[in-house]
C-alpha cells in the first residue's frame, strides 16, 4: 500500500513531530520504500498462528505492596524528578498553558 | 422498565446510558512503581523515577493490586480472565509523561459481570434491575494539570501519575439518571465492602466517565457522547440530564451527534466539547512490551475468594430472612458497609447484655438505629464513622430499654445525654433518677388522682367514648414525669375504668 | 613493560591482582588513549577522572588485602544508551541534550561492584538506530580500519554500538558495554575484528538502559576475546526485580567453564542463510568456520530455518511499533531539550522539541511505527508481524532439536565506507539480516573474528544458541576464535 503526503503529515502530526513541506517530500517516498518491503510479510500464511506473547517462555512477575522498598523505585524523591526540567516551577514541571 | 422519558417537539425519546467508572485500587504503592499513594502530599513528592518516566525505566506490577482488581471481579460474579495483559494507549498529554498509559484493552484481567440496582419506586425505578458489566480491567491514573497558578504555563504534578486505578465498564443498560445514579451508589457500596477502593469521590478516588446517547423509544442505538471525569453521584446525573435534553434539541433541530469528549462543569450543570482531545482519537494499543502477559493460578484466584466478606446482597437477604428485618430496614443497613459493621456489632452486644438471641434482639435494634440513633447523631452533626456513643454504650441502652428499666421515651432523653457528655446509660438513669416506675402503688395512686380530676371525662368514658382510655394514659405519665411502665399503666387503668 | 592498552579484561585483571602494575597505571594508560584518538569520535565524553577513581579503589583495597572482584582494575567504556548517575547520558539524540540522570543503570552498577571503572560514554548510533553509527547527533564514529588500497576511505564501526566497537578495537578500552536490538553488538563486533556477545533476552537487566525496542533490546559485552567477554557477560548478567523481563536465573560461571572441546556437539548450519548473491569471501569464512567447528570435534548438521527470509522486515515493523512508544517520553517536559515557539501551545511544543531533538532516522522509525499501530493497519502489519515472529521462534526450535548451535556469518559484508549506504535505508537495513533472526527469538549470540577478506577487512562469524546456552555459545566461539589465530589489528593513523 502506498501513502501519500497527507497521511504521513497526518502521521507525523500524531506522533507530535512537526514537519515543514520540504521534511515531508523527502519522508514520503523513503517511507513508501520501507512499506512496501515490510509488506512481503503479507506472503506468509500465518492462520491459526498466535501471535508471541514472550520472548523467552516466562510469566509476569508482581511485586509485593510496599512503599519506597527500593529507593531507586521508590518516590519522596521531588529534587532528582525535577532535577533535568526544562522549566521548574515551584515543586511542578512548567509547560504552557493548556486549556481543557 | 424505566418510562424515564426526554418529551420532545417531535416525541417521547429514551434515553441510553452507559458508566465507565474508574476507582482508585487501595494499595500502598503504585502500579508499577513503589512510590506511596497517599492523598494530599506535596506535588511531585511520591513521584518515582518510573512514573516520572525517565529514560530506561520499567513497569513492575504490584501485586495486591492485581489482588484487588480479581476481588472485586469476584464480587460482581464476573469472569476472573486467568491470562491478561497490559496494553499501551498512546497518546500526548502533559499529565501522561510516558506518552501512554499502561492499559488493558484486549485481555482485561475480569470479564463479564453484573450487579443489581434495588427498586425504588420513588426514584422511577419500579423493580430490581440487573446492569451488566463488561469488563473490570487496571491501569495507570496520570498526573494532574494546575491551570490557574501562573498566567501562561500550567503546572504538572506527577503524585497521581501510575496510581492504580480499576476501570469498571457496563453495559449500556441503565435508562434513566436514577438508574446510573443508583448504579453509582451500588457499584460504590460493593467496592467499600470488598475494600478494593474507598470510594471516596470527592478526594477523586472514584470517577465516572458517562456514555450517553437518546434514540426514539424502540429504535437502534444512537451516537453516543462522552463525558469524563465526573465526580459524584448528583453530577453523574445531572450530566446525563442535560446531555440528554441537549442530544434530543440537537436532533430535532436537524443536526446530528458528534462521538466526542464532553466535560461537565458543576457550576452551571451543563456539559461542553473538550477541546483538547479533540484531535485525532488513535490510540494505537499495543501489548506493552516491557511487560509479559499476567498468568494467575487457581490458588491466587481462591483466596481473592475466600477473603471476600459477606457482600451487600447476600446480606441484605439474611437480614430479611434471618433476623425478620423489614426490607426497608434491612436495605437501609447494608446499603454502605460502615453501617451494617455497626449495626452487627450492636446487635451482638445488645443479645449477649440481653441473654437473648441474635434474631430476637435484631428488630428492636435495627429499629432503635434507624429511627432514633441515625436522626440524634445527624443533630448533632455526627455519622457514625464519628459517633460519640459507642456500639457497646448504645447495646447498654438497648438493654435498659428491653429490660423496662426505662421507657422508649426516656430513652430519646439518654440518648441526647449521651451524645452530649459521652457517659453511659446506666450512668445518666442513675443520676438523673429517670428509672422507670413499675411500683403499681404509685402508679395507682397517680390514677387515682387522674380519675378524680377528670371526673366528667370518666363519664364520657363509660358512657362509650373508648378513645379517652389514651388520655388517661397520657395523664397518668405526665403525672409520673414518664417514668411510669406504660404497660403497668395501662393494666391498671383498664381494671380501674372497669 | 608491556603496553597495558593490549591488553584484554583478564590480562589486567589477573596483572593488578598479581602486583604487575597497579590499577592507576592502566587507567592513566587508556586514559591517554583516549585523549589522543578524538578522530575516531568514538566517546561522547570522556570521564577519566571516574576511571581514576574506580582504579583508585581497586588499588586501595588490594593493598589491604580485600579481595578483589572479577572486573577489578578494568577500565571499561560505557556505550552512551545506558544511564550513568551524575553524567550526561544522552543516547546519541539532540532531544537528551544536558540530561544528568539521577540514577545508575543496573548493568553499569554491577559493572562498577565488580571493580570495573568508567573512561567515558561511547558514541554510538541515535537511540540505537542504525547499523553503521552515522545517526548519531555528535557525529560519525569512524572505524579504525582502513582498506589496504590505500584508499582511505574512512570506514564504517558498524553500529548501533560503533563507539564500543572502534573503542575497544583501537585499543582505547579493554572492553565496551553494547546493546543489540537486532545486531547492534555483532555486526560492529564483526566489523572491527572484536568479539562481542548478546545474551539470551532477560539476562541483563534492562532497567536504566535507554529504550528502543523493548522486547528485543538486551545488554552485552564487547572485547577482544571469548574469554574476555565470557567474563564480562558474568559481571553484567543477573535477575533484577526493577525489570519484569529479567530472567530470574542463577548466572553460571561461564568464564570458568569455557571448553573448546566441542566432541559430542552438533553445529547446525542454516540453508537460508546462504542467501543469493552472497558475497564470496562471506561464503568462504562461513565454510572455513565450519571447517574450524569440524576440527573442534563437532558434528555439521544441515538445518533449516525457513522464515529467515521474513526476519528482517518483521523486524522493521515490530522494532519501529515499540520505538514509537518508547520515544513519546521526549517531550520536553521534564528533561532534555525543549524546543519552545513564540505563543506555542503544549501540543505545538511537543512537536517542535521532537522535530528539532530526534534525527532523522529515528523520525523515520518513528513514523514507520507510528504507521503501523494506527487505527485500520494494527492487525495487518504488528499482529502479522508478532505472528511471523512466533514461526520464527518455531523455526529456531525445530532447528536447535537437530543441533546445539548455529553457525553463520555475521554481517552480509565487511565494514563499508561512511555515506556509502546511508541514503538507503533499506540497503542499511540488510546489515542485519543475520543478526535480526536470533534477536526476535531472543537467542543468545556472538560474533567472532574469523579473519580479513582480500581489502583487509575483518570478517565475524555468527555462534547462535539455545535460549539461556550462553555457555555453548561461548564454547564454540572459543573453538573458533583459538583456531582463526586473529591477530591483526588496526594500524594507528589517528
Ligand atoms: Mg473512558
Ligand atoms: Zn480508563
Amino acid at each position: 500500500m502506498s501513502v501519500d503526503r497527507k497521511t504521513v503529515a497526518k502521521i507525523a502530526s500524531l506522533a507530535r513531530i512537526e514537519m515543514d513541506g520540504d521534511a515531508l517530500d523527502r519522508m514520503v517516498p523513503e517511507f513508501n520504500n520501507i512499506l512496501a518491503w515490510v509488506e512481503q510479510l503479507g506472503e506468509v500464511d500465518t492462520s491459526g498462528v498466535e501471535p508471541m506473547t514472550a520472548v523467552i517462555p516466562q510469566a509476569l512477575r508482581l511485586r509485593d505492596d510496599v512503599v519506597d522498598a527500593d529507593p531507586l523505585t521508590g518516590g519522596g524523591i521531588r529534587d532528582k524528578v525535577l532535577a533535568n526540567a526544562p522549566a521548574p516551577e515551584h515543586g511542578f514541571f512548567g509547560v504552557p498553558k493548556v486549556i481543557e | 422498565m424505566s418510562t424515564y422519558r426526554i418529551h420532545g417537539a417531535t416525541g417521547e425519546w429514551e434515553v441510553v446510558i452507559g458508566l465507565e467508572v474508574h476507582a482508585q485500587v487501595t494499595s500502598k504503592a503504585k502500579l508499577f512503581s513503589g512510590a506511596s499513594t497517599e492523598f494530599g502530599a506535596e506535588p511531585n513528592a511520591q513521584v518515582s523515577l518510573v512514573d516520572a518516566a525517565m529514560p530506561g525505566m520499567l513497569p513492575v506490577p504490584n501485586r495486591e493490586c492485581i489482588r484487588q482488581a480479581v476481588r472485586t471481579g469476584l464480587a460482581i460474579e464476573a469472569q476472573i480472565n486467568k491470562w491478561s495483559r497490559f496494553d499501551r494507549k498512546n497518546y500526548f498529554y502533559a499529565d501522561l509523561p510516558q506518552g501512554y498509559q499502561i492499559s488493558q484493552l484486549y485481555h482485561p484481567l475480569v470479564g463479564e459481570g453484573a450487579l443489581t440496582i434495588e427498586a425504588d419506586e420513588k426514584a422511577g425505578i419500579p423493580e430490581d434491575k440487573t446492569i451488566g458489566i463488561e469488563r473490570i480491567h487496571v491501569e495507570q491514573d496520570a498526573g494532574k494539570l494546575m491551570h490557574d497558578q501562573h498566567p501562561t504555563m500550567s503546572y504538572v504534578d506527577l503524585n497521581r501519575s501510575g496510581v492504580a486505578l480499576m476501570e469498571i465498564v457496563s453495559r449500556p443498560d441503565m435508562r434513566s439518571p436514577a438508574e446510573a445514579g443508583a448504579y453509582v451508589r451500588k457499584l460504590r457500596s460493593i467496592l467499600r465492602y470488598v475494600g478494593s477502593c474507598d470510594g471516596n469521590m470527592e478526594e477523586g478516588s472514584m470517577r465516572a466517565d458517562v456514555n450517553v446517547s437518546v434514540r426514539k423509544p424502540g429504535d437502534e442505538f444512537g451516537t453516543r457522547t462522552e463525558t469524563k471525569n465526573v465526580n459524584s453521584v448528583r453530577f453523574v446525573m445531572a450530566t446525563i440530564e442535560h446531555e440528554a435534553r441537549r442530544q434530543v434539541e440537537v436532533l430535532e433541530d436537524g443536526g446530528t451527534i458528534v462521538q466526542e469528549t464532553r466535560l461537565f462543569d458543576p457550576g452551571t450543570g451543563t456539559t461542553r466539547s473538550m477541546r483538547s482531545k479533540e484531535d485525532a482519537h488513535d490510540y494505537r494499543y499495543f501489548p506493552d512490551p516491557d511487560l509479559l502477559p499476567l498468568e494467575l493460578d487457581d490458588a491466587f484466584v481462591a483466596e481473592c475468594r475466600a477473603s471476600l466478606p459477606e457482600l451487600p446482597d447476600a446480606k441484605r437477604r439474611r437480614y430479611i430472612e434471618a433476623l425478620g428485618l423489614s426490607d426497608y430496614n434491612a436495605a437501609v443497613l447494608t446499603a454502605e458497609v460502615e453501617t451494617a459493621r455497626w449495626f452487627e456489632a450492636l446487635l451482638s452486644e445488645t443479645a449477649a447484655a440481653q441473654g437473648k438471641s441474635e434474631a430476637e434482639v435484631a428488630k428492636q435494634a435495627a429499629n432503635w438505629l434507624i429511627s432514633e440513633f441515625f436522626g440524634a447523631l445527624n443533630k448533632g452533626g455526627h455519622s457514625l464513622a464519628d459517633s460519640p456513643v459507642s456500639h457497646e454504650q448504645a447495646a447498654e441502652l438497648l438493654a435498659l430499654i428491653g429490660k423496662g428499666t426505662i421507657s422508649g421515651s426516656i430513652a430519646k432523653q439518654v440518648l441526647e445525654r449521651m451524645l452530649e457528655t459521652g457517659d453511659s446509660a446506666g450512668a445518666i438513669v442513675e443520676r438523673e433518677g429517670l428509672k422507670q416506675e413499675s411500683d403499681s402503688g404509685a402508679i395507682e395512686a397517680a390514677i387515682d388522682k387522674v380519675l378524680a380530676d377528670n371526673a366528667d371525662k370518666v363519664a364520657d368514658y363509660k358512657a362509650g367514648k373508648e378513645a379517652l382510655f389514651g388520655f388517661f394514659v397520657g395523664q397518668t405519665m405526665k403525672a409520673m414525669q414518664g417514668k411510669a411502665n406504660p404497660q403497668v399503666v395501662n393494666e391498671l387503668l383498664k381494671q380501674k375504668l372497669g | 613493560m608491556t603496553q597495558l592498552t593490549d591488553l584484554g579484561v583478564k590480562a589486567i585483571r589477573d596483572g593488578v591482582a598479581a602486583g604487575e602494575f597497579s590499577a592507576r597505571e592502566v587507567a592513566e594508560a587508556f586514559n591517554a588513549n583516549v585523549a589522543a584518538a578524538k578522530d575516531l569520535n568514538a566517546f561522547i565524553v570522556a570521564t577519566p577522572e571516574k576511571a581514576l577513581e574506580a582504579a583508585a579503589k581497586v588499588d586501595a583495597d588490594r593493598a589491604a588485602g580485600e579481595p578483589l572482584a572479577s572486573m577489578a582494575g578494568v577500565p571499561i567504556g560505557m556505550k552512551d544508551l545506558f544511564a550513568t548517575k551524575g553524567v550526561q547520558t544522552t543516547a546519541a539524540s539532540h532531544i537528551l541534550d544536558h540530561f544528568i540522570p539521577e540514577y545508575e543503570s543496573a548493568v553499569s552498577q554491577k559493572l562498577w561492584d565488580a571493580g570495573a571503572g568508567m573512561l567515558g560514554k561511547l558514541n554510538m548510533d541515535q537511540f540505537a538506530m542504525g547499523s553503521s553509527n552515522e545517526t548519531s547527533f555528535y557525529g560519525n564514529v569512524i572505524s579504525p580500519w582502513r582498506r589496504k588500497d590505500g584508499g582511505n576511505a574512512p570506514l564504517a564501526p558498524g553500529g548501533s554500538s560503533g563507539g564500543s566497537s572502534t573503542a575497544v578495537s583501537a585499543r582505547l578500552c579493554p572492553a565496551a558495554t553494547g546493546t543489540d536490538t537486532g545486531g547492534s553488538i555483532r555486526q560492529p563486533a564483526a566489523f572491527t575484528g572484536i568479539c562481542g556477545i548478546k545474551p539470551t533476552y532477560g539476562r541483563c537487566s534492562r532497567w536504566g538502559i535507554v529504550a528502543f525496542a523493548s522486547s528485543l533490546d538486551q545488554a552485552g559485552p564487547m572485547a577482544r576475546s571469548v574469554e574476555d567477554c565470557a567474563i564480562m557477560l558474568g559481571a553484567m548478567a543477573g535477575f533484577d526485580p526493577k525489570d519484569s523481563t529479567s530472567l530470574d536465573m542463577p548466572v553460571p560461571d561461564w568464564a570458568g567453564a569455557l571448553n573448546a572441546d566441542l566432541r559430542g556437539k552438533r553445529v547446525g548450519i542454516p540453508r537460508e542463510y546462504r542467501m543469493d548473491g552472497m558475497d564470496a569471501e562471506i561464503a568462504a569464512s562461513w565454510d572455513q568456520g565450519v571447517a574450524w567447528l569440524k576440527d573442534a570435534g563437532a558434528e555439521v548438521v544441515d538445518i533449516s530455518l525457513p522464515h529467515t527470509k521474513y526476519a528482517l522486515p518483521a523486524y522493521y515493523i515490530v522494532a519501529p511499533a515499540e520505538a514509537s512508544s518508547n520515544l513519546a517520553r521526549y517531550d520536553g517536559v521534564r528533561y532534555g531539550l525543549r524546543e519552545m515557539p513564540e505563543r506555542a501551545n503544549l501540543q505545538e511544543m511537543y512537536a517542535a522539541t521532537r522535530a528539532a531533538g530526534f534525527g532523522d532516522e529515528v523520525k523515520r522509525r518513528i513514523l514507520i511505527g507510528t504507521y503501523v499501530l494506527s487505527a485500520g493497519f494494527y492487525d495487518a502489519y504488528y499482529t502479522q508481524a508478532m505472528k511471523v515472529r512466533t514461526l520464527i521462534q518455531r523455526d529456531f526450535a525445530a532447528a536447535f532439536e537437530r543441533c546445539d548451535v548455529i553457525l553463520a556469518p555475521t554481517a552480509p559484508s565487511a565494514a563499508f565506507a561512511l555515506g556509502e549506504k546511508s541514503d538507503d535505508p533499506i540497503a542499511m537495513y540488510l546489515n542485519d539480516v543475520f543478526a535480526v533472526p536470533a534477536s526476535l527469538a531472543g537467542l543468545p549470540a556472538m560474533s567472532v573474528p574469523a579473519g580479513l577478506n582480500s581489502e583487509g577487512l575483518p570478517l565475524g562469524l555468527q555462534i547462535i544458541g539455545k535460549t539461556f546456552d550462553e555457555q555453548g555459545v561461548l564454547d564454540a566461539g572459543l573453538a573458533i576464535e583459538q583456531r582463526a589465530g586473529f591477530a591483526a589489528r588496526p594500524e594507528r593513523w589517528w
